[in-house]
């Protein structure tokens, strides 16, 4: 059985005529890495959101672990998925260590007195995002990917079983963005966290993820492994723009998944 | 012991001297031990009505109310995400106020006495209700200046009303005005201490529990609430607690600004914005700075007397400004 089931999901912002969201079903079993990917406001965050209890679908059914996702008492479910969102505000100065600490806030009572767990689980976090010579630096200070790390960290700080992002290289530099996409990986394969992630980078997104769901203007236009949903006939289509596609020529993981490459106006291929 | 737990103390220190300076100065000035006899109602008659009868009152009404304020401001920045919101600023005290001028103008003060402070609450509640309604139609959410000029516009349109209903009224028309207006502690009564103190300190106590989820909400609302806060029901708590506050606090001593965007920024600059710490520490220094700016107010320029909002306003609008800036240059 799946971790996530949505039936026939439709979702529709109360200022907007048009559906962000139509009939969408899918399943994400858990310990995958599941990619969402699609063009600009094709309904990645708003599925994001619906999947998360954040928004009430207009008509349909979300269950996580066989329950509404909103019926959940927010501490509870806080333990269990932790989100990395895609930018967050930042009114007041802050250290890395402080951010990472508010990932405790599910597991500890009304004055937040930590105990020798919840020390561990802010250190190892950091550890694992890479963060932990820059605890005490405020977040203010930090380039965008380590701040990025940074709330990784307080994400891994909530010990959930499934972690969630929204568009989490969207900023980051080649570096950061492999090593963002490394970490789901080992995340997913040594620790049996299900992740899914919403993101761009389709030819990452194809390398590494195990599932790959395509939205196109709120609806799923493709969803399988990557052989399935990356080809060129596919992809050109959603993307309106020529591409090829080719499997990738490498040593390691990701061995032959397709990758993408969009046609410059001149190539001789750009017609199709 | 902590830098945090030490200023606290610090805080607490100085609090304690500005009440003792507070008793000691003024028309007739008094000595240390003066004050002291006073306060274990061993003093001579007159000495006894200056302190307990005259003097304490006030101070304690401008503990409470800095206290309020102070504490109101800290949180609505952190709800709002941004340095500059202020319940002055934002017109919430000028609501508070339209409120109780109109408790008063139609004698609903005279029928009970909670009147006065649930007329206060209700113009303060729809005053915020009114900003966030404006800055939302804009469109832009909480973008600053949106939400400053929704705070200006809707305060200038109460303070008028405060001078049409005082027009209305047999009150000594244009003294009360500017009491509701800027602010004064010079009606000060042992029942307006303990009315204040009835409904403040019980909220400001609530507040205080609200500290954590408080430090989540101000990385956002969509993070708080992944993190596992229940944020449409804090920011109803947190709304209707300020309101409150306010509402009280201007019930008692009339709009004062500036007290909840000064003390809160000053306190960050030295302890860190962890609320936990920030609101106590907002409580007790709101209460040390309201005490001196009355004493000034009421001793600068005696016989007569400045509206203690006058003092805070000379205070307040340079860091305001200094804020501004700061936030424009995207500090």
């Amino acid at each position: 059985m799946s971790l996530f089931e949505l039936r026939d999901i439709s979702y529709s912002y109360p200022s907007s005529a048009r559906p962000a969201l139509e009939e969408v079903s899918l399943g994400v079993a858990e310990g995958s890495l599941c990619a969402l990917i699609g063009p600009n406001g094709s309904g990645k965050s708003t599925l994001l959101r619906v999947m998360l209890g954040e928004l009430s679908p207009t008509a349909g059914s979300v269950a996580y672990a066989g329950r509404v996702p909103g019926s959940w008492n927010r501490r509870e479910i806080a333990t269990r998925i932790a989100f990395v969102p895609q930018a967050e505000p930042m009114a007041f100065p802050m250290t890395v260590k402080a951010l990472v600490e508010m990932g405790r806030y599910p597991h500890t009572g009304i004055l937040g007195r930590m105990g020798s767990n919840d020390r561990a689980a802010i250190d190892q976090a950091m550890e694992r995002a890479g963060v932990a010579d820059l605890a005490a630096r405020s977040i203010r200070n930090l380039s965008g990917g380590e701040r990025q790390r940074a709330r990784i960290a307080r994400a891994l700080a909530q010990e959930p079983s499934v972690l969630v992002l929204d568009e989490p290289t969207a900023a980051l530099d080649l570096h950061f963005e492999m090593e963002t996409f490394e970490l789901m990986r080992e995340l997913t394969e040594e620790r049996a966290f299900t992740v899914i992630v919403a993101t761009h980078n389709l030819n990452l997104a194809s390398r590494y993820a195990s599932r790959l769901v395509l939205l196109a203007d709120g609806r799923v236009e493709a969803m399988g492994c990557p052989d399935e949903v990356m080809t060129a006939d596919t992809i050109s289509r959603v993307y309106r723009w020529p591409v090829i596609v080719s499997p990738l020529d490498e040593e390691g993981s990701g061995r032959g998944m397709p990758q993408v490459v969009p046609l410059s106006s001149g190539s001789p291929n750009a017609a199709g | 012991m902590t830098r945090q737990a030490a200023l606290l103390f610090g805080l607490f220190g100085s609090f304690v001297a500005a009440v003792g300076i507070a008793l000691m100065v003024g028309a007739v000035g008094l000595s240390v031990p003066d004050v002291a006899a006073a306060l274990r109602g061993a003093a001579d008659a007159q000495t006894q009505t200056i302190v307990t009868g005259l003097r304490l009152p006030r101070v304690l009404l401008a503990a409470e109310v800095g206290a309020g304020l102070a504490v109101a401001g800290a949180v609505f920045q952190a709800l709002l995400r941004n340095p500059l919101a202020e319940p002055y600023v934002l017109g919430v005290s000028s609501g508070a106020a339209v409120g109780a001028v109109v408790a008063i103008v139609f004698g609903f003060t005279t029928v009970s006495l909670l009147a006065l402070p649930i007329a206060a609450f209700i113009g303060a509640a729809a005053a915020i209700t009114l900003v966030l309604a404006m800055a939302a139609a804009a469109g832009r959410g909480l973008d600053t200046h949106v939400l400053l000029l929704a705070g200006v516009v809707i305060g200038a349109f109460f303070n008028a009303l405060i001078l049409l209903l005082v027009n209305f009224a047999d009150l000594e028309t244009f003294r009360a005005a500017m009491l509701w207006i800027m602010g004064s502690f010079s009606g000060a009564s042992t029942e307006g201490v303990v009315t204040v103190g009835f409904w403040v300190i019980p909220a400001l106590v609530g507040l205080s529990l609200l500290a954590r989820p408080l430090n989540l909400l101000s990385v956002g609302e969509q993070s708080a609430f992944h993190l596992g806060v229940d944020v449409s029901r804090l920011k109803l708590l947190l709304y209707v607690g300020t309101s409150l506050v306010v509402g009280v606090c201007v019930a008692g001593s009339g709009a004062i600004g500036f007290v909840g965007l000064v003390v809160p920024h000053a306190l960050r600059l030295v302890g860190g914005s962890d609320h936990r710490w920030l609101l106590p520490a907002c409580a007790l220094a709101g209460a040390t700075f309201l005490v001196f700016a009355d004493t000034i107010a009421r001793t600068v320029v005696a016989p007569a007397e400045l509206p203690v909002g006058v003092v805070t306003a000379l205070a307040g609008v340079p860091v305001f400004l200094w804020l501004l800036i700061r936030h424009e240059e995207g500090a």
